[in-house]
Formats: C-alpha cells, sequence, structure tokens
C-alpha cells in the first residue's frame, strides 16, 4: 500500500515523513524521526509516556496516528529545552531528583509545562490530578510534585 | 498487523460515502478507543481485522464546531472532552455534564476523547452518556439516505452495540438549555480518586417552580445495566418534592431496585445496587441545589 506523504510542523521546524495509514504518531517520531524523547510505555494510552502537545493539546502520541499531523504543529519534549539551557520544569527534575529510570520523565516534562502553562500557581492537589495520567513506579510521585511546584514557583517570580 | 488506508474527509458526505462503501471502514474522532481496540489485536490469532479504511471525521468543520446561543448547545461529534469542560458557558449551564467529561480518562486522554467516541464505544459504564440524557440531549446522525436525530436515549442497545447503521456516522450533539430553575449533577463511584471506569454512574436534573418544587425529574444510571437507564420511579418520587427524605429515599430505593449491574473486580451486584441509590441521592441534593440558585 502507497505511504502517505505528511507535511508537519515539529517542534517549531518544518518536517516531513511517510508513513503507513495505520501508524501511529508515537512510531514515527521514535522509529522514523529520531525523536527517541517521546517513550513508548503501554501504547494504550494509560501511561503518559509518550506525551506530547498537538495543535496545543496534551495528548498521547500513542493515540494519535501519523497522517493525523498534516498540517498540525507538535511540540515534543526535545523542544523544550533552549539549546543547553534547560526549563525551570527540568532543572527542578534535577534538582529534586524526580526520577530514577527516567523513562516516565519526558512525558511528566511535557506535561507539565503544560500545567503551569495553564495554571501558573496549582496547588499541590490541582498538580496530582492534572498529572494523574502519567505513571511512574520508580520515584512515589512525591519528589515530581514537589519539582513541578517548585518550577512554577520559580516561573511565576520570572527568575527561570 | 495488516495495514489500514488513512482519509480524512472534509465534509460529512465524503465521510458517509468511504464508511458506506467499505464494511471494515471505522470512524476515526479522538482515537482512544479505536487506536486502542487495533493495538490489543494486534498479533492476536481470530481477532477481528484491523479496519480496511480509517475515516478521520477531525477536518470536518461542522463536527468540530461549538455553537452556543439561548435554545442551547449544538456540538460537533468530534470536539474533544478538554474544550467542552473547560468552555465557562457550557460549565454554567450544564455543570452536571461537563463534570461527567471531565471525569472521562486522563487530561492526555481528555485532549483526544469525545462526546461521540463515548457514545459510539457504547460502554455501559461511559461517563458522558448518563448526563447527556440527563439534559435531554439528542444526536444528530448522517448517513446514505439523509440525516436523522434521536435521542441519546435511545442511541445504545447494548455493550458495543448502537443503533447506527452501515454508512453512518454521528455528526453533531444538541443540548437544550435549561428551564430557568433547573439544574443538572452527575456523580460516579471509582475504587480509586482518578484514571478508572465507573462502578456506578449517577445523572440527576431537576426542574424546579419559583417556590423551589420539583416540576421534572430525570434520574439516569450508568454502569448498572447493559446500557445507560432511566428510574422512572425515581423520576416520579422526585416530581412534587422540595427534596425531602422521604422523596429522596424513595427515588434513591428506586434506583437500587432499577440496577441491573453484573458482578465483577470493581464491584459485587449487591454493592452496585446500593451505591446506586447512594449517589441518586447525593446527585439529586447537588443538582436541587444548584437549581435553586439559579
Amino acid at each position: 500500500m502507497a505511504k502517505i506523504r505528511v507535511e508537519t510542523t515539529i517542534n517549531g521546524e518544518e518536517a516531513e515523513f511517510l508513513c503507513a495509514g495505520h501508524q501511529t504518531l508515537l512510531e514515527v517520531l521514535r522509529d522514523d524521526l529520531g525523536l527517541t524523547g517521546t517513550k513508548e510505555g503501554c501504547t494504550t494510552g494509560d501511561c503518559g509516556a509518550c506525551s506530547v502537545v498537538l495543535d496545543g493539546r496534551l495528548v498521547p502520541a500513542c493515540l494519535v496516528l501519523a497522517p493525523e499531523a498534516e498540517g498540525r504543529t507538535v511540540q515534543t519534549v526535545e523542544g523544550i529545552a533552549q539549546g543547553s539551557t534547560l526549563s525551570a520544569v527540568q532543572q527542578k527534575f534535577l534538582e529534586h531528583g524526580a526520577l530514577q529510570c527516567g523513562i516516565c520523565t519526558p512525558g511528566f516534562v511535557v506535561a507539565a509545562e503544560k500545567l503551569i502553562e495553564k495554571n501558573p500557581d496549582p496547588t499541590e492537589e490541582e498538580a496530582r490530578y492534572f498529572l494523574a495520567g502519567n505513571l511512574c513506579r520508580c520515584t512515589g510521585y512525591d519528589k515530581i510534585i514537589r519539582a513541578v511546584l517548585d518550577a512554577a514557583a520559580v516561573m511565576r517570580e520570572g527568575t527561570a | 498487523m495488516e495495514a489500514s488506508r488513512f482519509e480524512a474527509p472534509t465534509e460529512v458526505e465524503g465521510a458517509v460515502a468511504l464508511l458506506a462503501a467499505e464494511e471494515g471502514a471505522r470512524v476515526l474522532a479522538g482515537g482512544t478507543d479505536l487506536l486502542v481496540q487495533m493495538r490489543l489485536r494486534r498479533g492476536v490469532p481470530d481477532s477481528p481485522p484491523p479496519p480496511s479504511v480509517i475515516v478521520d471525521v477531525k477536518r470536518i468543520p461542522r463536527l468540530m464546531r461549538t455553537q452556543l446561543d439561548a435554545g442551547g448547545l449544538t456540538l460537533g461529534a468530534a470536539v474533544p472532552a478538554a474544550e467542552i469542560f473547560e468552555n465557562q458557558t457550557i460549565k454554567n449551564r450544564w455543570p452536571g455534564l461537563a463534570e461527567a467529561t471531565d471525569l472521562i480518562g486522563s487530561t492526555q486522554v481528555q485532549g483526544r476523547a469525545t462526546w461521540c467516541g463515548n457514545l459510539c464505544n457504547a460502554s455501559p459504564a461511559a461517563d458522558s452518556v448518563p448526563a447527556m440524557i440527563a439534559c435531554g440531549t439528542t444526536v444528530v446522525i448522517a448517513g446514505p439516505s439523509g440525516e436523522r436525530e434521536v435521542p441519546v436515549e435511545d442511541f445504545a442497545t447494548g455493550p458495543g452495540k448502537t443503533i447506527l447503521e452501515r454508512g453512518e456516522l454521528v455528526v453533531e450533539f444538541k443540548v437544550p438549555s435549561p428551564a430557568s430553575h433547573a439544574a443538572d449533577a452527575y456523580l460516579r463511584l471509582i475504587p480509586r480518586t482518578e484514571m478508572d471506569i465507573a462502578v456506578v454512574g449517577a445523572a440527576v436534573q431537576l426542574e424546579l417552580d419559583e417556590d423551589g418544587t420539583v416540576q421534572k425529574a430525570n434520574v439516569i444510571l450508568g454502569a448498572v445495566a447493559p446500557t445507560a437507564i432511566r428510574v422512572a420511579a425515581a423520576d416520579t418520587a422526585l416530581v412534587g418534592s422540595r427534596l425531602e427524605d422521604d422523596a429522596v429515599n424513595a427515588a434513591a430505593a428506586a434506583a437500587s431496585a432499577a440496577a441491573n449491574p453484573i458482578d465483577d473486580k470493581r464491584g459485587t451486584i449487591t454493592y452496585r445496587k446500593k451505591i446506586a441509590g447512594v449517589l441518586t441521592r447525593r446527585a439529586a441534593h447537588i443538582a436541587y441545589e444548584r437549581a435553586r440558585a439559579r
């Protein structure tokens, strides 16, 4: 079957790829475009490891078909740092040791950036609910939540 | 997995033509059920084949539109859940419907999942469906012989089964504005606080007169029968009351009696029947307070 040619924007840059009709955005990001920051976890929308932002919405890349990206904008974890300067969220994940094995971390970072964009001063409860679709089997979540709330505080002060 | 074709028509007629042409055609709205089913069936012997063609309906403007006016809401079938409950007007006018929509899945899933998917997947535990029914929502279906409009209440016929015929797709929902002293509420019970499937869901809409007497009641339960069910005896128990204990207890007992659930890992029959009454009572009180405040 002929492959579909897709033109899209990924992390602010024009991108073009060929895919099959049933291929997911996650598969294309990782296997064809080399953007392996987005992780494959459950592939059924339950774990949040493949969180990306599609036209401004936080979505699981495993539940988006690659051809859907035609003409859309996709933001992945690779687009968050400015060169070698980490974002406040990324920096606070490091400072708080909010990761162990790291598989869930890109999804958490992408989701936390979206949380703070929508709600610059989240309560702990709001942060926990917003991030409930991101599963972590190592940390027990406390360090992640502390990192996210700390990052939000730093961003509010404009000192990030 | 065998390959599926991908089509993204920009008009309803184009989608209908694709769906009518092949039995293996499937609609893609949010994909939170379709892509999961495709994934779980991949490589499993004797499982249904993947769709021959996937019809992405999100490029059809009518299916992505939110229209609000005095009469109510016309919502495109493929509008994602997050866009629905983030809409302040929808939240204010139909708080229960917004609550139910906000309970579906994670933040990520809410960026994709749609009312039409929740309805067409026809899970007995769908959260938005009892809330839609309580608000008197109808669904517009397009097919090869034109369009028809049916109450959401009549859409699902059993778990995974709907009235949709070959070539048909859900185009939009119509939610009438509540009367001046009317409001809705939706509650569900899950074993944890987030990210689970309803053990019981209860939607209640109440319409009051100036004195706070219930004129009309809609009590709908989810997850306790093959489809969402209306508890007519609970409606009757609440009408004419000002939500005195006797009336609410009678409505709760009616809900428990009407519940016809299954036993599974999330809850036993006995538990689900009891909870159906508890949630009906609580949702009725919330709907009443909201209606009084209007």
